[in-house]
């Protein structure tokens, strides 16, 4: 290949690759750069290079440790419960059956309807103690009402997260059944195997690939969440359920600790990036197999 | 939830697929069908009730939204929408459309030859660009938005509806890359190849081959981007104000600065998630291709 018709195959792709480049990248150097400075905005004094002081604090700071047990809690709860609800109503949504698009387009909504809003409509309409509907609903069977934002604060949060996620795991497997061959399947009832025994040996290896994405893409999203946590808790009561993003939002924006916030900020990408190496390598493992 | 409810319904499910065959056991056939479809409608409506909880209650009056024990019969009213619309919400809607719709274009525009360029013609180190572009949707956005305020505030682009623009078209164009890239690798090869002993450039090529067969796959990518910059909150809740702000953070101030207005509220929010919730049902098949073809190819 000579080196003019390399660049014009690269060409197309170099408007997106700087464009990408300059807006991610460049901000996150200020990022590394700022956490090494002590840069307080309520102290007048200015910004000072301090090395790695930042870092050392951050380890010795315990609401840091909790907000990233909490981002762990929070992604693998939503994550692992949503793509378990997922995997149930695809399965129920792959047969034919009177009102199938009714029911999957009142299944999707949830994906559908704006973050902001569902924490909204979760935390005031749903769980308030006083007239929230799920303290009516357990009033039924007589469970006394639970003042669920403040004192299952992590439940709430997870709760409105899996109604969030559980659309969008449950497409993805969804579609995973739909491509797999039906003459597989009748293959393995003429052979004798059950429902369940199909499931397990010929349809769960089918999907595998869907479901490893849906965890990855979950993933990346739920580990993410603001919106629910400023919304439902404001990360309380005290520290109690607040996640790394919003821990960082909050000594930057409310703290304005710009180089202890930065230095964090700098740590939780090194953890994504080594975390999320393994699982795309895993993922891609399976995307060679393939192609 | 449904999370209780969801639990028995496998084995059920056990029951239809046996029953439906009829070498085995044609005796004591067993027709589950109709309990299966009872059990779904009825995980799809718990499950939905939410929603359906949402939108009557923005058709409540104050008195009976936030009443113990819930109120389902009343005169439904307008009022409430009446009133969001009456409380300046057009700018709002105005700069989440603005900031949607560009940011969508923009990826799109950027993304159909970068994918084109990694599925077709690969590059070297295919996979180490897409890598590179995931990698960067991995990225908390907490670690580069200090920066992002900064620099906005030294451009003097702080509350500019075209930094959201921006950042959107940077938030999504990872996605969009990734989702374009696997559909037009379903492209045969040979349509290719018939395109270049016509001697159709590039441009030709992707415009009049490439893009009727892909245009589905278009759909679908422009309808997640479409989904994530609707719904996107934080840079919106940072780098917006008054001038600029976008639906979400309207939302919250509806719930901030008058106490709390609980059918007002359901009222703002129905408006402000159905935009989307009309597109997502109107596409949803486009939606499914797109992600499963998007995610595994």
């Amino acid at each position: 290949m000579s080196s003019a018709e390399g660049w014009r195959r690269r060409l197309p792709l170099l408007p997106a690759l700087i464009f990408t480049l300059i807006v991610t990248q460049v901000p996150f150097l200020f990022t590394i750069w700022y956490s090494l400075q002590n840069w307080n905005l309520l102290r007048t004094e200015g910004n000072q290079f301090v090395g790695l002081e930042n870092y050392i604090d951050i380890f010795s700071d315990s609401t840091f440790r909790g907000a990233a047990l909490n981002s762990v809690l929070f992604t693998v709860a939503c994550v692992f419960i949503a793509m378990l609800l997922g995997i149930i109503f695809a399965l129920l949504l792959d047969r034919s059956f009177a009102g199938r698009g009714v029911v999957r387009t009142l299944l999707i909504t949830p994906f559908l309807i704006m973050p902001v809003a569902s924490s909204l409509l979760w935390s005031i309409s749903i769980l308030n103690p006083s007239y929230g509907l799920l303290n009516w609903v357990i009033g039924l069977v007589g469970i006394p009402p639970v003042d669920w934002t403040s004192q299952h604060p992590i439940v709430s949060i997870v709760m409105a997260l899996v109604w969030q996620w559980t659309p969008f795991m449950m497409l993805l497997v969804l579609s995973g059944l739909q491509a797999q061959s039906k003459d597989v399947l009748e293959a393995a009832q003429v052979d004798g195997a059950g429902w369940w025994r199909t499931f397990i040996s010929v349809t769960l290896p089918q999907l595998r690939r869907y479901i490893e994405l849906g965890i990855l893409l979950g993933a990346i999203y739920v580990v993410n969440t603001f919106d629910q946590i400023y919304l439902m808790t404001a990360g309380g009561p005290g520290t109690a359920s607040a996640n790394l993003p919003f821990y960082i939002y909050q000594r930057a924006f409310l703290g304005f600790d710009i180089g202890q916030a930065a230095a964090m900020g700098v740590v939780v990408v090194i953890a994504t990036i080594i975390v999320a190496t393994l699982a795309l390598r895993l993922i891609f493992k399976s995307f060679d197999v393939k192609e | 939830m449904a999370t209780q409810t969801a639990a028995p319904t496998p084995p059920a499910g056990k029951e239809t697929r046996a029953g439906a065959d009829p070498v085995r056991k044609p005796a004591r056939r067993f027709n589950a069908g109709p309990l299966l479809t009872t059990v779904t409608w009825v995980l799809a409506l718990v499950f939905f009730s939410p929603v359906l909880w949402m939108v009557l209650t923005s058709f409540k009056q104050e008195s009976a939204a936030a009443s113990d024990p819930p109120v389902f019969f009343f005169a439904p009213t307008l009022d409430q929408y009446r009133a969001v619309l009456d409380s300046g919400a057009g700018s709002y809607f105005a700069n989440s459309a603005i900031a949607t719709g560009v940011s969508t274009i923009l990826v799109i525009l950027l993304a159909v030859p970068a994918s084109y360029a990694l599925s077709i013609r690969p590059v070297k180190k295919t996979s180490d660009v897409l890598f590179f572009f995931i990698s960067t949707r991995m990225l908390p956005v907490v670690a580069v938005i200090m920066p992002i305020y900064v620099i906005a505030g030294q451009l003097k682009v702080l509350d500019n509806v075209w930094t959201l623009v921006v950042l959107y078209t940077s938030m999504n164009l990872p996605i969009a890359v990734w989702m374009m890239r696997s559909f037009f690798l379903e492209v045969p090869g040979e349509v290719l190849e018939a395109a270049q002993m016509d001697g159709a450039g590039l441009m030709k090529t992707l415009w009049r081959v490439l893009m009727p067969m892909v245009a589905p796959g278009l759909a679908a990518t422009a309808l997640i981007c479409v989904i994530f910059a609707w719904n996107e909150f934080f840079f919106a809740l940072i780098l917006t104000a008054g001038q600029s702000a976008t639906v979400p953070v309207f939302l919250v101030a509806q719930m901030t600065s008058e106490g709390l207005f609980l059918a007002q509220l359901s009222a703002a929010s129905v408006l402000a998630s159905l935009p989307v919730v009309i597109a997502g049902w109107v596409a949803q098949k486009q939606l499914v291709r797109g992600l499963s073809m998007g995610a595994v190819k």
